[in-house]
């Protein structure tokens, strides 16, 4: 397909490449999207339509979402585990980038003594599996009371997602140029000035992008959360699980669970992408 | 009122051990323009930063006004700074950027827009006020670089090579307009470049460093006419001084003519143990003639309009030499043709050193 040195590519040719590139590219896509469209799709069934063999007109009903929404006692409640997920990772998510803001400007912009260090120290903490630390972290928690409850998640999801923070909002940081800071501290701009007035906005989308990735992470996180969290203080992830049940049909109740825990990534995902498709730079240099 | 002084400044980057900036030494008269030029690494941007605040001093001191600045931040030296690359906060309109560090002064609202207005309209920017940086052409954003650094009325203006992003027709047009500006603010300015050119149109003093070392610090014409050393010499002018090393023989030579200096330099040039000796001419001192006695054969003749340079080679102590005579138009020569040269104006005699021991007028024989 590609031509080599003496049999040269020709235009029509190169276009039926990319032809075929575009095509293997959209069934890939479906085959990405099928699963979830197939989630979506379940969630209106009925459990018998769910789980019979698919057919490709059903009558639509809302009320496997009403299911799954209705509490019932002394089982975890969609609105708790809304609310514990929603309260871990908003004030981790909070707590990560008031964290990681001031490092990375500590890494990027002034360097400290030894940044290189730090930095692979930060990215170090990654290295450990998180099934080789569930037993300290859970006997810790259990010493400090703090097992089946909300901050021992917060705590837990700030430690894990600071290191990703800093070291994205470094390389955010290192690419505003260096002569706008010299700029504004010529100008009179006292260090909170430069931050707030050009490094924070310049670097909004990759704070965008660094706040969405810790909100995906704390709102999928699964494993810590069923350890340490089992009885009160349950997340989202948790909440669907309750869904799946020994006794009956369960395909559709599950997928409208999945669907209404997929919810708000999706609009994160969807509002942060606003502010991360600005360009980073936009004509400051030349 | 304010002058610039450098004394005895001096920065070395960590890692090194050569300084950038060797104890420089340079007085700047209030209201003057003066140009740091040097060729890249030679510390002109170390000494501006410097200035600024931007880089720290390792040893010496630098005055601005009275005041000793070496341990004062950027932000309290009273300076503005264009950069090479503009440095326009992309988020921010014209007039915000403008009126940047007015706000940060605590200047009030009124006084601001009042004062960003006066110099939009200085700099023909009033259009472009609402704009945002990246909606401008190249010169637009260097004038309002120009603009956040006038609207400030800062004791010094620091530039730092603010016309090199410019093509070559809107770089000669904005230098005579800079120059104007420099020239009604009367603010002491301090100015960096590397093209010779800018520097000799531009500056009061042009202050030429190599290696972080002073070379000189004089007039253009000075500069141009009475270099100090060979590397001042080489680097200021275009096309450069004919610069020959003719070793340290007398009478001196140049490939098969002898050099005659007259006046008091023959003596001073003559039986003097200063090593191996360089004599520079500028182009235009070296003029093709009829039966012109030093022989040469035409490489290229590059016709210019109003100048002709006629760039030729010649034997000289057994290796070729270029040299290059500037001619006044029609000249008739063509490349391969053999003719001969004749010096018609000064020539500067240089020590193995490289420093200048006498300049004069000098004939070939």
């Amino acid at each position: 397909m590609s031509g080599s040195a003496d049999t040269p590519v020709t235009v029509g040719e190169r276009r039926w490449v990319n032809a075929a590139f575009g095509v293997a590219a959209w069934i890939t896509g479906l085959i990405f999207f099928f699963p979830v469209f197939w989630m979506v799709l379940n969630s209106f069934k009925s459990e018998q339509d769910a789980n019979t063999s698919p057919k490709l007109f059903f009558h639509p009903t809302l009320d496997r979402y009403h299911d799954v929404t209705q509490s019932a006692s002394g089982l975890l409640s969609f609105g708790d585990a809304y609310a514990n997920s929603a309260v871990i990772v908003l004030v981790s998510t909070t707590i990560v980038l008031a964290l990681a803001i001031p490092a990375a400007y500590a890494l990027a912009i002034r360097p400290v003594h030894k940044w290189r260090d730090v930095l692979f120290f930060f990215i170090s903490t990654k290295f450990l599996p998180v099934v080789a630390s569930i037993l300290p972290i859970w006997i810790l928690a259990k010493n400090l009371n703090l097992l089946n409850t909300r901050t021992v998640l917060i705590i837990l999801y700030t430690g894990i997602n600071l290191p990703l923070a800093i070291w994205m909002l470094r390389s955010f940081f290192s690419e505003i140029p260096r002569e706008l800071i010299e700029a504004a501290e010529i100008d009179g701009a006292s260090l909170k000035g430069q931050l707030t007035s050009i490094i924070l906005p310049m670097a909004a989308p990759g704070i965008a992008a660094t706040a969405l990735l810790c909100v995906i992470f704390a709102w999928n996180e699964f494993f810590y959360a069923v350890q340490l969290n089992p009885v009160k203080g349950s997340t989202v992830p948790i909440w669907v699980t309750t869904n799946i049940s020994t006794r009956g049909d369960f395909l559709a109740k599950l997928s409208a669970a999945s669907v209404l825990a997929c919810i708000p990534v999706v609009l994160a995902g969807w509002i942060a992408q606003k502010r991360m498709i600005r360009g980073l730079a936009m004509g400051a240099i030349k | 009122m304010t002058e610039v002084k450098y004394d005895d400044a001096t920065r070395t980057y960590e890692g090194t051990d050569v300084p950038a900036v060797d104890h420089l030494n340079i007085d700047i008269g209030d209201g003057e323009l003066l140009v740091l030029v040097g060729p890249s690494g030679s510390g002109k941007s170390t000494a501006l930063r410097m200035l600024a605040g931007l880089e720290p001093l390792d040893s010496g001191t630098i005055y601005i006004g009275d005041r000793d600045v070496s341990n004062v931040r950027p932000r309290d030296r009273d300076i503005a700074m264009v950069f090479q690359n503009y440095a326009l906060y992309p988020q921010l309109t014209v007039a915000e950027n403008m009126g940047f560090a007015l706000k940060q002064a605590g200047v009030p609202k009124e006084d601001r827009i009042t004062r960003v207005r006066e110099t939009a309209r200085i700099l023909d920017l009033t259009p472009y006020l609402d704009r945002k940086p990246k909606h401008l052409s190249g010169g637009q954003r260097q004038r309002v670089a120009m603009g956040r650094a006038i609207v400030r009325q800062p004791a010094v203006y620091l530039m730092d090579e603010p016309l090199s992003n410019l093509d070559a027709k809107l770089r000669v047009q904005t230098r005579t307009e800079v120059v104007e500006l420099q020239n009604r603010l009367g603010v002491t300015t301090v100015y960096v470049t590397h093209d010779q050119v800018e520097a000799m149109t531009m500056g009061d003093r042009v202050a030429v460093l190599k290696d972080g070392v002073l070379q000189q610090c004089d007039a253009p014409g000075t500069l141009y006419h009475e270099p100090q050393n060979v590397f001042v010499a080489g680097f200021i002018g275009s096309p450069a001084m004919n610069l020959v090393d003719v070793g340290d023989a007398t009478p001196l030579q140049i490939g098969d003519s002898q050099l005659t200096l007259h006046g008091p330099g023959e003596s001073a040039a003559l039986g003097n143990g200063a090593g191996r000796i360089t004599v520079g001419f500028r182009p235009e001192a070296l003029q093709v003639v009829e039966g012109g006695p030093l022989k040469a054969n035409i490489r290229t003749v590059e016709d210019l309009g109003p100048e002709v340079f006629v760039h030729v080679a010649l034997e000289h102590q057994g290796e070729n030499l270029a040299l290059v005579s500037k001619m006044q138009p029609p000249f008739s020569g063509n490349p391969g043709d053999s003719v001969g040269l004749q010096i018609v104006g000064s020539t500067h005699v240089f020590r193995g050193d490289g420093s200048r021991m006498v300049s004069a007028t000098a004939t070939l024989n």
